[in-house]
């Protein structure tokens, strides 16, 4: 059983027990270590341009983290995004390709507008495959969405013939440019896929905090039975978790063709490992009910200005491989003495 | 009161020589004392008894001597010397198996594997598994068991789990055998083969400490009697000097007031069961058989039963977690058999489960998001849920049920027992209904806290016109508030009682008391 522990909403933390406030501010004391290290090994490390363009990279892993935190404090798993976030993209490039239709004879141009709505339909129905089998049909989210992840990294090699959508910026005469604008441009100087990530990060922390939703969602996540005793609709909440990283994979997919201008096939490959990790180092429990959109934004920094840092000095690829993961583990082994101390 | 006491024949067995002892063995859970300081004697050859309540804390002091669980102080002596155990297997080691409540076996494989689970029988080659087969055959023989040791546990129906798992901790040839409940699921003739081989047991020289919820029967195995209550031992005495009066009352502690059937104002039926049948999960049968009953607004009624009745499924299945097979459930006439648990709730028809760890909480929240669960529409406004308002919920639940807490924001973990059940009742109350169900309310929870929650559902009725429906297996609990007292046995309606009903009148309706 836990003492009365440091959740108290509002009240601000006056035990002064250093050591608890390192492990519970963790994620963001190793984000300012980070930042300290590499403006010390490396002069152009420290730039508001660097930050800026380290954050765009930081945008395509934080948006697939944000859904697979909504997962994850429902208790599930997600290993589709990678996959789904590649098809959003392939589709997104196919849109832009133009559709023909045999029937009347001519190719359709969808509009901008139109392609990112579609795709992020597309990305919607995908994560509701998901959660239909994993709610009705009781499969184990990790195998349905296992096979999900082959499942929609297939279609993509099968859209394109394994080849990649180079061209996406539309034409003029076909009213179908500004695809770029996603990736390129810039608002006041920071690049769109970052507001995008802002806004989207704002968004679901609203609703985590102050919705119904919300409150259904921790609930059902750190106690499924009792949630629905208590008259929350548990299978309506799970449907929507995997629905709605469906759709965060969607907008990143859009967010990375559009960096690239180019949508591939492979596009996204192990991206949903990075994204369990952002979420793992945020301080969010793996078993459900725990864990803040906060958290998990820190966590999926810690890792993009960790390997970009890396890259910045010189590192070898090879040696970034191993501290991501030295930084995943030490997240969890923290994680379970937070949590492990208070649950006994 | 009276009773019929069947002395034994042959009272004193054995040389009756302490073999193994508590000394001021307490145990805390966090702000829970489950144990506070207790004594404790077991002797030689004898068989001693622990009486007590749900959550007097009986299985805890039983999982410290079988090394299961480490005391937070005290000490444990084993012929005289202190000893401290290093898990269950350092128990077992010294000869001290136990027989858990809850059945510790593994489903998936077969009743030779599980005897035999952690213990096999190893030759250089592997496992010898046809001595170990041999063995089990022998064990369900001297059990009058026809079970096959190679039948998956999981093929077998829960009583003869239990003798399984009688037979695990027999092979294991302890000195020291703790029986937790071993006869919750066995019939009567179960019950009396195990008599017979607890008295070959400790001719031989084995000590037994038993629990059990049925007292006579108890009653009629047992040495010595010793009685905890709330975490401490409150009496002691050998077989010959007591009765069942004794130990019900050493039990309950004397004039310990659980309250009165209020004055309320009787309206309406709420609450109408029409028929209900409910399928046995296993496939066959009914756990609830045809059941009708009704509860007005202003009423309460209890449900009294033994362990496998039916209580908890009739009231899942009014709840709307479990389907029904046929029948109906209305709520102030109105059929509502269709609804979800949600619909029911907003009906005004709630249920406070009976597993309040697994069913009623969410340990990963605080005091205040658990109380206002199931309320949450009522502080929502718009898209957004109003600090101020969910405060107010919040803050009026703590006021009703007189949850004690550093507040909502303290974490539910760091609640005792009967606080934590104060909060499931809580968070159904703040729904504002009209029909409250509550599986065994008093589960788990000290005395006090105990007479608590009678006297808030017993005000609450009263005042708010609510129809309370509550189930217990204790009988002094059905004497409390309850206005009507019903006794299920095997799914369905035994008798009906009003609140001037005996103990003995219930207990012989239930089944209970048959051994005679």
């Amino acid at each position: 059983m836990a003492d009365v522990t440091n959740s108290k909403p509002g009240s601000g933390g006056m035990g002064l027990n250093i050591g608890k406030i390192l492990l519970e501010g963790r994620a963001f004391f190793a984000l300012v270590a980070i930042i300290a290290v590499f403006s010390i090994l490396s002069p152009v490390y420290f730039s508001i341009g660097n930050f800026l363009i380290m954050s765009s990279h930081v945008a395509i892993f934080g948006l697939l983290a944000i859904g697979m935190l909504l997962v994850i404090l429902n208790g599930g798993i997600d290993l589709s995004v990678g996959s789904t976030l590649g098809l959003a993209g392939v589709v997104a490039g196919y849109l832009m390709q133009g559709v023909e239709i045999p029937a009347a004879g001519v190719v359709l141009y969808p509009p901008v507008w139109a392609v990112v709505v579609l795709t992020i339909c597309l990305g919607a129905f995908v994560g509701l495959i998901n959660g239909v089998l994993i709610a009705f049909f009781n499969v184990p989210a990790f195998v349905a969405t296992l096979g999900m992840l082959y499942v929609a990294r297939g279609v993509a090699l099968l859209m394109t013939n394994g080849l990649t959508y180079n061209n996406l910026g539309g034409a003029e005469a076909l009213g179908n440019t500004g695809f770029d604008w996603l990736g390129f441009n810039r608002i006041a100087g920071v690049p769109i896929g970052v507001i995008v990530l802002a806004l989207v990060a704002l968004t679901v922390g609203l609703v985590l905090a102050r919705t119904a939703f919300g409150r259904w969602l921790y609930a059902s996540g750190g106690n499924e039975r009792a949630a629905e005793l208590s008259g929350v609709p548990t299978r309506s909440v799970k449907i929507s978790v995997y629905v709605l990283s469906g759709i965060c994979a969607a907008i990143a997919g859009l967010v990375l063709s559009s960096q690239l201008t180019s949508a591939g096939p492979t596009a996204g490959t192990t991206y949903e490992l990075t994204a369990i990790a952002a979420v793992v180092i945020g301080g969010a429990a793996l078993t459900g009910g725990r864990g803040n959109v906060r958290g998990t934004m820190l966590g999926a920094f810690v890792i993009g200005f960790l390997s970009d840092g890396l890259v910045i000095i010189g590192v070898s690829a090879y040696w970034q491989t191993v501290f991501t993961g030295a930084v995943i583990v030490l997240a969890v082994l923290l994680n379970s003495l937070q949590y492990g101390r208070a649950r006994r | 009161m009276t009773v019929q006491q069947s002395i034994r024949p042959d009272a004193p067995r054995g040389t009756g020589e302490v073999v193994m002892s508590a000394r001021h063995v307490a145990k805390h859970y966090g702000a829970v004392k489950a144990l506070k300081g207790v004594n404790f004697d077991i002797h030689r050859g004898q068989v001693t008894t622990l009486f007590g309540e749900n959550g007097a804390g009986k299985s805890t002091l039983m999982k410290i001597l079988a090394g299961i669980v480490t005391p937070t102080s005290g000490q444990i002596l084993l012929d005289g010397e202190p000893v401290t155990f290093n898990g269950a297997n350092d128990a077992l080691a010294q000869g001290i198996s136990i027989i858990h409540q809850e059945l510790a076996l593994a489903p998936n494989l077969n009743v030779r594997d599980n005897i035999f689970m952690g213990r096999e029988i190893r030759t250089r080659r592997g496992v010898d598994f046809a001595e170990e087969e041999r063995v089990t055959r022998a064990l369900m023989e001297e059990l009058e068991e026809e079970i096959d040791p190679l039948t998956p546990v999981e093929e077998l129906r829960l009583g003869q789990q239990q003798i399984v798992e009688i037979a695990r901790a027999l092979q294991a040839k302890s000195r020291i055998l703790i029986m937790d409940e071993p006869t919750s699921a066995l019939s009567a003739s179960e019950v009396e083969v195990l008599f017979k081989v607890i008295n070959d047991l400790t001719a031989k020289g084995v000590s037994i400490v038993y629990i059990s919820h049925h007292l006579e029967e108890a009653l009629e195995v047992t040495d010595h009697a010793v009685v905890l209550r709330d975490g401490e031992m409150t009496a002691y005495a050998p077989r010959n000097e007591i009765d069942l009066e004794w130990i019900v009352r050493n039990m309950v502690g004397e004039g310990f007031d659980l309250g009165t059937p209020p004055d309320s104002k009787m309206g309406e039926p709420s609450l109408i069961v029409e028929d209900l049948c409910v399928p046995d999960p296993s496939g066959h049968g009914l756990v609830v058989d045809h059941m009708s009953l009704s509860v007005r607004a202003g009423e309460i009624v209890c449900i009294y039963g033994l362990m496998g009745a039916g209580r908890t499924e009739m009231m899942e299945c009014a709840a709307g977690r479990l389907r029904a097979k046929s029948g109906a459930v209305k709520l102030h006439g109105r059929d509502i058999s269709h609804m979800s648990i949600a619909e029911r709730i907003e009906a005004g028809l709630v249920l406070v489960p009976e597993d309040r760890q697994r069913d009623g909480l969410v340990q990963t929240m605080t005091v205040g998001q658990n109380l206002s669960l199931s309320s949450i529409g009522a502080f929502t406004r718009g898209l957004f849920t109003s600090r101020k308002d969910e405060r107010k919920v919040i803050d009026d639940s703590i006021r009703e049920v007189t949850v004690k807490t550093d507040g909502g924001g303290a974490m539910i973990g760091s609640l005792s027992g009967g606080n934590q059940q104060k909060v499931v009742i809580g968070k159904m109350l703040a729904t504002r209904p009209e029909v409250i169900l509550l599986d065994e309310p008093s589960r788990g929870i000290d005395i006090g806290a105990k007479a608590e929650v009678f006297k808030l559902l017993a005000r609450t009725a009263q005042e708010r016109g609510l129809a309370v429906l509550y189930s217990t297996s204790e009988v002094g609990e059905c004497l409390s508030i309850a206005h009507r007292i019903i006794v299920m046995n095997r799914g369905r309606i035994a008798a009906e009682f009003d609140h001037t009903a005996t103990k003995e009148q219930i207990m012989a309706a239930s089944g209970e008391a048959v051994h005679h």
